[in-house]
C-alpha cells in the first residue's frame, strides 16, 4: 500500500510541475476582503425575491431523483449482464451539466432539461449501487422463502427487508447530491439557485451571493427535519405537479437531434451547402474531421484533465489525512470534535463547482482554483468518513499518550486501507469534476465542450463528451484494478 | 397429499453427495417411508446437514425445511417471517397486502402456532431483536405454518433452552406426517424419534429403530468423530 501511495504521489508531483497554477487577477486579496465582508453581511431580505429559485432547486432534485431511482431499480435487476453494466457506466460517466448540454437542443432550456440531466446519470449510479447492495446483502434469509413463490413475493419478503435500510440511506444521501447538482445546473441558465448565485458573484453583489449560499446550507442541514420517509411521496407528486405545466417534449426535435444534429459535420456538409439537408456518408472526411478535433482540442483537453485529476487525487488524500484527526475523538476534545465535524460538513456541502467559481473570481482561471475546489470538497467528504471510522477504533488502555504517536502507530495503520479504498472510489468522480470545471475557463475537456456548444457545433461537443466518457471509464477500470490488487474494498459505504 | 404409510418417500442407493462448503457423503444407502419420524445423530461434521439438504432437494416443493442458521429476515416481524412459509401458496397481491398489513385470517392462523411455542406476545416484534432461542422457535413456527406433510429440520433445538426443547420437539413430531430431524442432543432423538440414523465422517454407521439403539453404539459413534 505504501508503494502504491508513493507511486501516485510521484505522479502528482510531476503533474504539479506541468500544471498552470498562476494567479492572474490583479488584486486577488481586495476581492477576497469584499467577499468576506459579504459573508458577514448576507442580504437575507433578497432571498424573498429568489424564493422561486430555491423552490426550483428542490423540485428539480425531487423529480430527477425519482426518475433516477425508478430507472435505477429497473436496471439493477439486470445489472449482471455486461451490456447493462457498460451502459450504466456510460451514462454515469457524463456529468449532469454535460447531460444538460445534450438535452438543451432537444427540449430547450427548461425544467425538463434539468430533470433529465439529473435523472439519467443518477439512474446509472443507482443501478450500480443498488445491485452492489443486493449482491453484498445476507442471502440466507432468502433460503427460508419457498422456491415456488413468485419473483416479486420472494423479493419483497426475502431481499427487500434486508437491503431496505442501506438502500434508504444511500438514496437519501444521493438526494443531497441531487440538490447540489440541481443548484449548479443554474450556472448554465436553468432557473435554480446557481443562476442567481452566478449573477450575484459576477456582478460583485456578495451579500446576496452569501445569502443564497447560507440558504443552501440551511436547506441541506435541515434535510433530516423535513425529508421524512412518509412525506417523500407527497413531495415527489407535488414536484411533478409543479413541473407538469412546463414540460414540453417535441418529437420532431428529438428525432432531428438523433438523426441529424448529432452527425459529424462532413456527413451534413454537402446537404447544408446545397440547401437539401441531405446526409452523405464517407469514411475518409469523417476520420479527418475526428482526427482534427483530436489534434486541436482533444489531446490538450485530455492532458489537462488527467494532470488536474492526478493532482487533486493526491491533494484530496493529504487533506483528508490531515483533517480527520480534528474530527476524531482520539485526538481532540468534544467541542473541537463537534466544530470540526460541522466545518467538514459545510465544506462537503458546498458544490465543488461553486467553490471553483468563487476561487476563479479571486485568482483568475488556472488550475489553482480547480485544484483547491475539488480537493476541499472531496477531502471533506473523505475526512468526515475516516473520522467516523477512526472513532470506532477502541484504543488499548496503555495506548501512546502523545497524539502524533497515536496517529502514526495506532489509528493511521488501522484506517489506511479504508482510506485508500474511499480515495480510489472517488477517483472517477474527481475526474468528472476536473473535466466539468473547464466551463470556468480552465483548459480541461469541459472547456472545449463548452466552446463547441457555444459555437453550435453539437457534433463536436458529442465527440468530446464521448472522449470524456472513455477517459472516465478507463480511470474507473484502473481504480478497480488498484483496489483489487491492494485487496481493499469500500464495503458498502452508503454516503460516498 | 395424505397417502398410506409405507409408501417410499426417499430412496438413496449407494449415493455420494457433495455440496459446496458441506461435508461430503460417501456411499449412502437410505430409505425413508411416509409417516416415519427419523432422527439423524452424529458428531459435528458427520454430514447431517448435507444429508438433510440432499433429501430436501428431492421434495423441495412439498416439504418444509428448518435451516440450522434459521434463515430468517431480521428486519421483519415474527408474523411476517412465519407468513413467508406460505408465500408460494398465495398470489403476489395477497403477499403484498400481508406485508403492508397483516390480515385477519393469517393472524388467526399464525397466533396459535406462536402461542404453542410460548411466544404469542412476540408476534409483531422484529426477529433481529430476539434471542437465538426465540429466533429458532420462529423458524420452527414458519415450517409448521407451511403445513406440508414432510418436515426436514436441521438442529431445530440447538439454541432453545432445555425446558422448551421438549415442547418444540413435540410440535415438530406431532404436526407433520413425515419428519427427518438432525439432533445434536441424543436424548431427544431417543425420546421423540421412532428410528435413528447414526452418521459419522460422511457415512452411515447404523440405521435402527430407536428401541434397538444402545448407549454403547452412541458412545462409539461420537468417539469416532471429532469432539463437538
Amino acid at each position: 500500500m505504501l508503494k502504491t501511495s508513493l507511486f501516485f504521489v510521484a505522479i502528482a508531483l510531476t503533474a504539479l510541475l506541468l500544471a498552470d497554477l498562476e494567479i492572474s487577477t490583479l488584486h486577488p486579496w481586495t476581492e477576497l476582503s469584499r467577499m468576506a465582508w459579504g459573508a458577514i453581511t448576507p442580504d437575507v431580505p433578497s432571498l424573498w425575491n429568489l424564493k422561486l429559485a430555491l423552490l426550483n432547486t428542490v423540485v428539480f432534485a425531487f423529480c430527477g431523483i425519482f426518475l433516477g431511482v425508478v430507472l435505477g431499480i429497473g436496471l439493477a435487476f439486470v445489472f449482471r449482464f455486461t451490456p447493462v453494466r457498460l451502459f450504466c457506466a456510460f451514462i454515469r460517466a457524463i456529468h449532469e451539466i454535460f447531460w444538460a448540454f445534450i438535452f438543451l437542443p432537444i427540449v430547450g432550456l427548461n425544467p425538463t432539461c434539468g430533470v433529465l440531466a439529473i435523472a439519467i446519470p443518477y439512474a446509472g449510479i443507482f443501478a450500480k449501487v443498488y445491485a452492489e447492495i443486493i449482491q453484498e446483502s445476507d442471502r440466507r434469509p432468502l433460503e427460508g422463502v419457498p422456491k415456488g413463490a413468485g419473483g416479486l413475493s420472494r423479493f419483497v419478503y426475502g431481499i427487500l427487508p434486508v437491503i431496505y435500510a442501506d438502500t434508504k440511506h444511500y438514496t437519501s444521501y444521493r438526494f443531497e447530491c441531487a440538490l447540489r447538482s440541481s443548484a449548479i445546473l443554474g450556472f448554465i441558465g436553468l432557473p435554480t439557485l446557481g443562476f442567481h448565485l452566478e449573477t450575484a458573484f459576477r456582478e460583485g453583489i456578495y451579500s446576496e451571493a452569501w445569502a443564497l449560499l447560507y440558504a443552501f446550507y440551511i436547506l441541506i442541514a435541515s434535510l433530516k427535519y423535513w425529508l421524512k420517509p412518509r412525506l417523500v411521496s407527497l413531495y415527489v407528486v407535488a414536484s411533478f405537479v409543479l413541473l407538469s405545466r412546463t414540460i414540453t417534449v417535441s418529437w420532431e426535435n428529438i428525432v432531428r437531434f438523433f438523426t441529424y444534429d448529432l452527425l459529424p459535420w462532413p456527413m451534413r456538409r454537402e446537404g447544408v451547402l446545397d440547401g437539401t439537408h441531405e446526409i452523405s456518408f464517407a469514411w475518409e472526411p469523417i476520420a479527418r474531421w475526428a482526427s482534427e478535433i483530436f489534434a486541436q482540442e482533444g489531446w490538450e483537453g485530455i492532458w489537462n484533465t488527467v494532470v488536474l485529476t492526478q493532482i487533486v487525487l493526491v491533494g484530496t488524500g493529504i487533506f483528508a489525512l490531515l483533517s480527520f484527526p480534528f474530527a476524531c475523538r482520539h485526538f481532540s476534545g468534544k467541542i473541537a470534535n463537534r466544530v470540526s465535524h460541522y466545518v467538514l460538513i459545510v465544506v462537503r456541502t458546498t458544490p465543488e463547482y461553486i467553490l471553483a467559481y468563487i476561487l476563479v473570481q479571486l485568482w483568475g482561471p488556472s488550475m489553482l482554483p480547480a485544484v483547491w475546489a475539488i480537493l476541499l470538497h472531496n477531502g471533506a467528504i473523505l475526512g468526515f468518513l475516516i473520522s467516523n471510522n477512526a472513532d470506532l477504533v477502541q484504543l488499548r488502555t496503555d495506548a501512546p499518550r502523545r497524539r502524533i504517536d497515536r496517529y502514526l502507530f495506532e489509528i493511521l495503520p488501522r484506517v489506511y486501507g479504508q482510506f485508500l479504498a474511499f480515495l480510489f472510489y472517488r477517483w472517477e468522480v474527481m475526474m468528472r469534476e476536473s473535466a466539468i470545471l473547464g466551463l470556468l475557463g480552465i483548459y480541461t475537456l469541459g472547456f472545449y465542450i463548452d466552446s463547441a456548444i457555444s459555437d453550435d457545433q453539437i457534433d463536436k461537443a458529442i465527440l468530446l463528451i464521448l472522449i470524456t466518457v472513455l477517459l472516465n471509464m478507463g480511470i474507473d477500470t484502473v481504480s478497480q484494478f488498484v483496489r483489487r490488487r491492494l485487496k481493499i474494498s469500500t464495503k458498502l459505504v452508503t454516503s460516498l | 397429499m395424505k397417502s398410506s404409510p409405507n409408501t417410499e418417500l426417499f430412496n438413496l442407493a449407494a449415493e455420494n453427495v457433495a455440496y459446496e462448503n458441506n461435508v461430503v457423503l460417501k456411499n449412502i444407502t437410505l430409505q425413508i417411508n411416509r409417516g416415519e419420524k427419523v432422527a439423524l445423530v452424529g458428531p459435528s461434521g458427520a454430514g447431517k446437514t448435507t444429508l438433510l439438504r440432499r433429501l430436501y432437494n428431492s421434495v423441495a416443493d412439498q416439504s418444509a425445511y428448518v435451516d440450522q442458521h434459521y434463515a430468517l429476515v431480521h428486519q421483519l416481524s415474527a408474523f411476517h417471517n412465519i407468513y413467508t412459509g406460505r408465500l408460494d401458496q398465495y398470489s403476489t397481491f395477497h403477499n403484498l397486502l400481508n406485508l403492508l398489513k397483516p390480515q385477519k385470517k393469517e393472524l388467526q392462523e399464525i397466533t396459535p402456532i406462536l402461542g404453542e411455542l410460548g411466544m404469542e406476545e412476540k408476534i409483531f416484534e422484529k426477529v433481529g431483536a430476539m434471542s437465538g432461542g426465540q429466533q429458532q422457535r420462529v423458524a420452527v413456527a414458519r415450517a409448521i405454518y407451511r403445513g406440508e406433510d414432510i418436515l426436514l429440520a436441521d438442529e431445530p433445538i440447538s439454541s432453545v433452552d432445555p425446558l422448551q426443547a421438549d415442547t418444540v420437539m413435540d410440535i415438530i413430531i406431532q404436526n407433520t406426517e413425515t419428519v427427518v430431524v438432525s439432533l445434536h442432543a441424543v436424548e431427544f432423538a431417543l425420546k421423540f424419534a421412532q428410528r435413528i440414523v447414526g452418521l459419522s465422517d460422511g457415512e452411515i454407521e447404523f440405521d435402527l429403530p430407536t428401541k434397538k439403539v444402545t448407549q454403547t453404539m452412541l458412545t462409539e459413534l461420537y468417539r469416532n468423530g471429532k469432539p463437538a
